[in-house]
């Protein structure tokens, strides 16, 4: 599992892959140890030659290697700082695969949602404009700051997040926030016996979250919209039902229904389905289509207005992985 | 914007016209020889409940400065209750824009019945009225 081996290995190769983390909370490293003895398994058939949570493998090393010497590069995060875009394009000439791994790569993530601000906005709200942050000399990260002992330099923070494949040419998407291990170890297996579906493919479930659930949408009607904590108690039935927003009718399958398993709502991180163009505007669709479809014939515009008002941040709903991938993509800023 | 700017601002406008109510009120101005602008171009959809909100994001995304969806009045759809969920749909979608930095009147719902060639020619007036006074789509302007 080291640097040497792979440039020594005279026998046959293991599969070499490498793991790369850019603007990503760490949970997609957690997912890889989620495979449990699975594992095992991995590293019996892959050499991990580049993880810089677990390898010490340096930049540099990757930058000497052969062009495809990476057989798999699994890449998760979202692209916001230029060390993020580098390291991207790096790996992408390096690795004959390149697979967006969890919804941050796959489609922004929830540092997506920056796309609501910019460099300026979350540098304020980060160093600045915060209870808990005591900044006397109301410094923000610069790309250049000279000091005492010479100049340091930091990567430049981008005002837009971007997804992977906004930047680099991308062969797969693993989504999920993080990839449940299922659907890990069954894009090894599908690696390792050369049975890859075509590129550009999401390699999850052609079906929605609705279809896995353990419960089943029967009414397809909600009288109003409540949060999760207002509920008495959480019934066996579909949380739309239970006027619990539920992105499940707008999200790809693949998780196996976990989040409801747990008793709460799904929030949307197996992103777009099948042939959608934009998660928020199925979601739209799906929940105009069912809120208030009782007596509708018979509401004022203003009850309408009330019904539509209990929909809180739109965007935080609707979007919360996928507003980098989305139609408009971002906040117009004035 | 200035007014002067304004004046030479002719905005594009895209409206989506059910065909059995709006599309008709639409031709009915037409064969009537009402005079509106001729900033919109009228696409015929068979229920304004056709209109999928990736149609009206994409429109903006492409440069044009206003949607108009316009479809039959409460009771009178022809597929009993398109127009109540277009109806949801679009004030759902204007919060969405509004969040998104993009002024939500830039989309405009309206019931216009196929005897109504009047309401559509001054649905029509007014909305160029009021996108001019916004001025050109945001998202293009940042393009340049």
């Amino acid at each position: 599992m080291t640097a040497e081996k792979h440039s020594s290995s005279k026998e046959r190769k293991k599969l070499q892959v490498a793991l790369y983390w850019a603007a990503s909370c760490g949970g997609c490293e957690i997912a890889m140890l989620d495979l449990d003895e699975h594992l095992l398994d991995v590293t019996a058939a892959a050499d991990i030659v580049f993880w810089p949570v677990a390898v010490d493998t340096k930049y540099k090393d990757v930058e000497a290697w052969k062009d495809h010497s990476i057989d798999v590069c699994l890449f998760n995060g979202a692209i916001r700082t230029s060390e993020n875009e580098h390291v991207a394009k790096l790996l992408r000439q390096k690795s004959k695969i390149m697979i967006a791994f969890g919804a941050c790569a796959v489609s922004g993530g929830i540092p997506g949602l920056a796309n609501l601000s910019n460099r300026q906005g979350v540098f304020e709200t980060a160093y600045l404009d915060n209870p808990s942050t005591e900044n006397p000399h109301k410094s923000v990260p610069t790309t250049q700051a000279k000091v005492n002992e010479g100049t340091l330099s930091l990567p430049e923070f981008y005002d837009t997040v971007k997804s992977l494949d906004q930047v680099v040419d991308v062969d797969y998407y693993l989504p999920g926030c993080p990839p449940p291990p299922w659907l890990i170890s069954d894009a090894f297996q599908a690696i390792l016996s050369g049975s890859l579906p075509p590129k550009g493919s999401v390699l999850a479930p052609l079906k929605s979250v609705c279809d896995e659930c353990k419960y089943k949408l029967s009414e397809k009607k909600i009288t109003s919209l409540k949060r999760i904590y207002e509920l008495d108690h959480i019934e066996e039935k579909c949380f739309l039902e239970q006027n619990v927003l539920c992105l499940g009718p707008a999200t790809r399958a693949g998780c196996r229904g976990r989040c409801m398993e747990a008793n709460m709502p799904c929030t949307g991180c197996g992103g777009l389905l099948p042939n959608a163009r934009d998660q928020g505007a199925s979601m739209i669709s799906a929940l105009a289509s069912i809120l208030g479809i009782d007596d509708e014939e018979k509401m004022t515009p203003e009850q309408v207005n009330a019904l539509i008002e209990q929909v809180r941040d739109v965007v935080g709903s609707f979007y919360k992985y996928t507003l980098p991938v989305s139609i408009i993509k971002r906040k117009v800023m004035k | 914007m200035t007014t002067k700017a304004a004046a030479e601002f002719e905005p594009r406008l895209i409206g989506f016209l059910c065909n059995w109510c709006s599309y008709a009120g639409a031709d009915l101005a037409g064969t009537s020889r009402m005079k509106y602008p001729a900033n919109l171009r009228s696409i015929r959809v068979m229920c304004s409940g056709r209109v999928d909100p990736v149609f009206i994001l994409e429109a903006l995304q492409k440069g044009i400065d206003g949607v108009l969806v316009a479809g039959c009045h409460p009771g009178d759809c022809h597929y009993q209750s398109g127009n109540y969920k277009t109806n949801r749909r679009i004030k759902l979608l204007q919060k969405l824009l509004e969040e998104l930095g993009i002024d939500p009147r830039r989309v405009r719902f309206e019931y216009i019945s196929a005897s109504e060639g009047q309401k559509f020619a001054q649905v029509v007036t007014e909305f160029v009225r009021d996108i001019k006074e916004l001025g050109p789509n945001p998202l293009i302007q940042k393009k340049e």
